[in-house]
């Protein structure tokens, strides 16, 4: 009896893994999409905050200045600081944070990573889906388990926001739904709201210069367009010689 | 150009002494090129238009990034981030790297399509051969610096190729390294040679390249020689100057080109994970290999051909004759006629199948290795020789004898290697691939015996345009 | 090839403008590479304002700092170091601090400072960017009988007064440069930030 416990994960892992070209697990991820909205300001000012308050405890975003940050998300700096910086740090700083890795280590058992490109290595829908997909898992020890990062090491610290929910596994054991299991504070939209908006803010912080990109090379394109005409006709105009 | 007046004043004195106007002069307006340069043509221009920027580029770069695996990701994190446009400069230089291969492989085909390796253009070929493997020293040895995960793992890889080498290789890998793992000093002689030692190499046989085509002219697509028909003063009558006619045409080039060069970098620079892939935005981690390993897309079809082959000594050697083959292409081509206009049907489609075999190995380069995509890349690399052997095959007529035998051998050794490698489970696969593979052997073979498929195009003497 | 009818005027035009173009495209190409050799942002974080705390500097005494840089410092002067400032026209080259260059428009006054006592400057000789040395003794042996204390800088020999200001025969050509600096309260200094109004007046 003892055999078919220790063989059953076995059988699940190789099922799950077969599945995963075409299987539910990913139709379930893949039904967590945020809408990308890096020039929504507005969202990334509510993203800034969401992170600020519930993220930057343990996790830095060691590249991004809050100089440039205050600029690009359109924030005066006087009510940027009264917001958003709440350690002593001055302007041009990085959003580094006081937590030492040894302390974290400790208490997490692993050091939570910068999260300054994490929207560019996983990407944005990941980042989102990881924000969702929480449940609960007796087995982890802080109770619950992560199905786009399987046992993470992060506790769930949005709970109270999203309330608890449970995975629900079809006959294959594959993952089907989530099933709530406790009301949070925010209503389901609300919290995807939120998570967008921190997805979002993200996705901002990975790359700031996509804000600028989008809009010099709009020009950039129409100066080489008129230069393209331009060699075009004299190309014409030079080869009225060639018979 | 009879009027050839000579410059005075301050111009005058230089050129007396330095000849700048003169040189000028023999490689831009005297220089006479085919008229009938088609869309082909364009890719030249265009590739010695990328090495500048690459260089111009690379040079910028270089002021901010910092060659020491502890700094260099957070050097190119604070190029992207707090340089003043420095984001811009790394996605020129990263959009260029795949547009140099994407240009350098159009021109390429260019070549193949038009017989420009033939007599007496071998020494052009030559040394584009060797630019080619230079560009792909620069490359690999590029992407390296940005130190992700990407560059690690996959300099990891290909470093590891130098150990299948027979009784040094084990060495010479930790030698190539500097260390018994890809570490500081890998990363700094990896940053010395990118940013000195093989952009020279390149810059002179650039100039090698050049040197050699001007002597003999350039090609054109009819593959006609027009110096062979001049007029009284000695000028090709099918040719005119390159400048003013060329260079106003290449820019119309360039403008395109830039275009599309634009487009990339300010929209999609990343080109959806092939120009610049997401693993590579996460630091580097000698503790941690990615779930999925692939080059850099111009490295791909190599790579499929390396890994075609379940044997690391033989898989190297393997995609290392699948380069030096290309060295022997004007003596394995000997066939007299240049341009695809004028040569067989089954020579254009082994081409055709050429290109496909190429393109489709490169595609498997960038998949996961399963059974059947394995499977693929093994024949497709099969493939891949195979236009070359068919290519010395059609170099001249042959008899039914040699046509027989040509295809036989052929089979056998493709039958040979199936045989070795059969087993229970493997054998369909093997039957289908080994039925279509030979099928194709003996109708590229066989055919000219009985219809005139391989039959050739008189050349004009003159371009036809 | 025939150059029968060319219609040169149309083919100046147009190559004349696309010379034009692809010229400016060409020297707007360069303004990235050009801008990114200006200070980063890291670089111009660096330079934010530095504060500082004086509370245990002594009298006579001098304290260094870095601000965008470069050394900058304070020193607290005693009444007789005040006393020996003076605004002798034949002796200093800018004695009236008028070349605005060199101090902001709050220390354009005889001592060169907000509060008298309190001197804030930086630490470069304005003649080829060496670092002078502090030298507060009167009478200094090496520097001769007159000398009131000062600086003094070892790289060309230039001499300046305990107020900064260049005496005329030396190498440089401007007084030390004051930095823009403001008291946040008694004992503590912000460099790099300048006086609000009302800090002004009271000062």
């Amino acid at each position: 009896m003892n055999k078919i416990y220790i063989l059953l994960p076995i059988f699940i892992s190789l099922f799950s893994n077969l599945s995963f070209a075409s299987s539910p697990k990913s139709s379930l991820i893949s039904d967590y999409k945020y809408s990308n909205g890096i020039n929504n300001t507005a969202s990334l000012q509510r993203g800034a905050k969401y992170f600020v308050n519930y993220c930057m405890g343990c996790h830095s975003l060691k590249y991004m200045r809050f100089s440039a940050l205050a600029k690009d998300i359109e924030v005066e700096e006087k009510l940027f600081f009264k917001n958003l910086v709440f350690t002593n740090k001055k302007i041009g700083e990085t959003m580094e944070i006081s937590m030492k890795p040894s302390d974290a280590e400790l208490w997490f058992g692993a050091v939570p990573p910068d999260l300054s490109l994490i929207a560019r290595s996983k990407g944005g829908d990941w980042v989102y889906s990881y924000l969702n997909t929480f449940y609960e898992d007796d087995d982890r020890p802080t109770g619950f388990n992560n199905l786009v990062y399987p046992n993470t090491a992060m506790p769930n610290i949005l709970v109270s926001l999203q309330g608890s929910q449970k995975l629900v596994l079809d006959s294959y054991n594959n993952p089907v739904s989530f099933e709530k299991v406790s009301d949070g504070i925010y209503s389901e939209i609300k919290y995807q709201k939120m998570t967008n908006d921190i997805t979002n803010f993200l996705t901002y912080v990975s790359e700031p210069a996509k804000l600028k990109r989008h809009s010099m090379g709009f020009w950039v394109l129409i100066f080489i367009f008129i230069f393209t005409i331009i060699a075009y006709y004299t190309k014409k105009e030079f080869w009225k010689d060639i018979k | 150009m009879s009027e050839k007046t000579e410059p005075s004043g301050v111009i005058g004195w230089i050129d007396s002494r330095l000849p700048i106007l003169s040189f000028i002069r023999d490689h831009l307006t005297n220089y006479y090129a085919p008229k009938n340069f088609n869309f082909w043509y364009f890719f030249g221009s265009l590739a010695f238009l990328i090495l500048f920027l690459q260089i111009f580029t690379g040079i910028f770069l270089t002021m901010h990034y910092k060659p020491d695996a502890k700094l260099a990701f957070d050097s190119v994190e604070f190029i992207m981030r707090d340089v003043n446009l420095g984001w811009l400069i790394r996605y020129m230089h990263s959009t260029g790297a795949s547009a140099f291969f994407i240009v350098v492989y159009l021109h390429m085909f260019r070549a193949l399509m038009y017989g420009s390796f033939k007599k007496p253009r071998e020494l052009i070929w030559l040394f584009g051969v060797f630019i080619y493997l230079a560009l792909m020293a620069e490359a690999f040895m590029g992407y390296l610096l940005p130190w992700g995960q990407m560059s690690y793992w996959g300099a990891q890889v290909i470093i590891n190729l130098f150990s299948t080498v027979p009784f040094v290789g084990p060495d010479l890998a930790v030698w190539i390294r500097g260390d018994f793992a890809i570490s500081d000093p890998t990363l700094t002689r990896f940053y010395a040679l990118h940013i000195v030692a093989v952009p020279m190499v390149i810059l002179l046989l650039v100039f090698l390249h050049l040197a050699a085509l001007h002597t003999v002219g350039s090609n054109n697509p009819d593959g006609v020689e027009i110096k062979k028909n001049k007029d009284s003063e000695g000028n090709p009558l099918d040719g005119i100057p390159f400048h003013p006619y060329y260079t106003v045409k290449d820019f119309v080039g360039i403008g395109v080109f830039l275009f599309l060069f634009a487009l990339t970098v300010f929209y999609i620079p990343e080109m959806g994970g092939y120009f610049l892939e997401n693993a590579n935005f996460i630091p580097a981690n000698p503790l941690v290999t990615p779930e999925h390993i692939a080059p850099v897309w111009y490295f791909t079809p190599f790579y499929s051909i390396l890994r075609a082959i379940p044997d690391p000594a033989y898989g190297a050697l393997a995609m290392a004759l699948s380069i030096i083959v290309l060295f022997f292409l004007p003596w394995i081509d000997s066939n007299p006629i240049k341009s695809i206009r004028y040569r067989s049907l089954l020579f254009k489609i082994n081409l055709f199948v050429f290109v496909i075999s190429f393109l489709v190995l490169g595609w498997l380069g960038v998949k996961s290795v399963t059974p059947l995509y394995s499977e693929l890349a093994l024949r497709f690399s099969q493939m891949y020789f195979l236009f070359f052997t068919l290519l010395y095959f059609y170099s001249q007529s042959r008899d039914s004898l040699y046509s027989y035998a040509f295809s036989f051998t052929l089979i056998s050794l493709l039958s040979i290697y199936d045989i070795l490698r059969i087993s229970a489970d493997n054998y369909i696969n093997l039957l289908v691939g080994l039925v279509l593979v030979g099928s194709f052997v003996l109708l590229m073979s066989l055919l000219p015996l009985f219809t005139n498929f391989n039959k050739e195009k008189e050349v004009p003497e003159r371009l036809t345009e | 090839m025939s150059k029968d009818n060319p219609d040169n005027s149309r083919r100046k035009f147009l190559s004349g403008s696309l010379t034009l173009v692809g010229g400016t495209g060409a020297a707007a190409t360069l303004w990235p590479f050009l801008s990114s050799m200006a200070p980063s942002a890291k670089a111009k974080a660096s330079g934010a304002s530095v504060e500082v705390d004086i509370s245990n500097l002594e009298e006579g005494q001098k304290i260094d700092l870095i601000w965008r840089k470069k050394p900058v410092w304070i020193v607290k002067r005693t009444k007789s170091m005040l006393d020996s400032i003076d605004t002798n026209e034949g002796k200093y080259k800018d004695p009236m601090s008028e070349n605005i260059e060199q101090q902001p428009e709050f220390a354009k006054n005889k001592f060169r400072s907000l509060k008298p006592e309190i001197l804030v400057l930086e630490g470069v000789c304005t003649h080829l960017g060496c670092n002078p040395a502090y030298k507060p003794d009167r009478n200094n042996g090496e520097l001769g009988k007159d000398w009131q204390g000062g600086f003094f800088c070892a790289c060309h020999g230039s001499k300046f007064d305990l107020a900064g200001k260049v005496e005329s025969g030396s190498p440089a050509g401007a007084n030390l440069k004051v930095p823009p600096y403001r008291f946040v309260d008694e004992n503590t200094i912000i460099v790099g930030e300048l006086p609000t109004n009302d800090e002004k007046s009271k000062g």
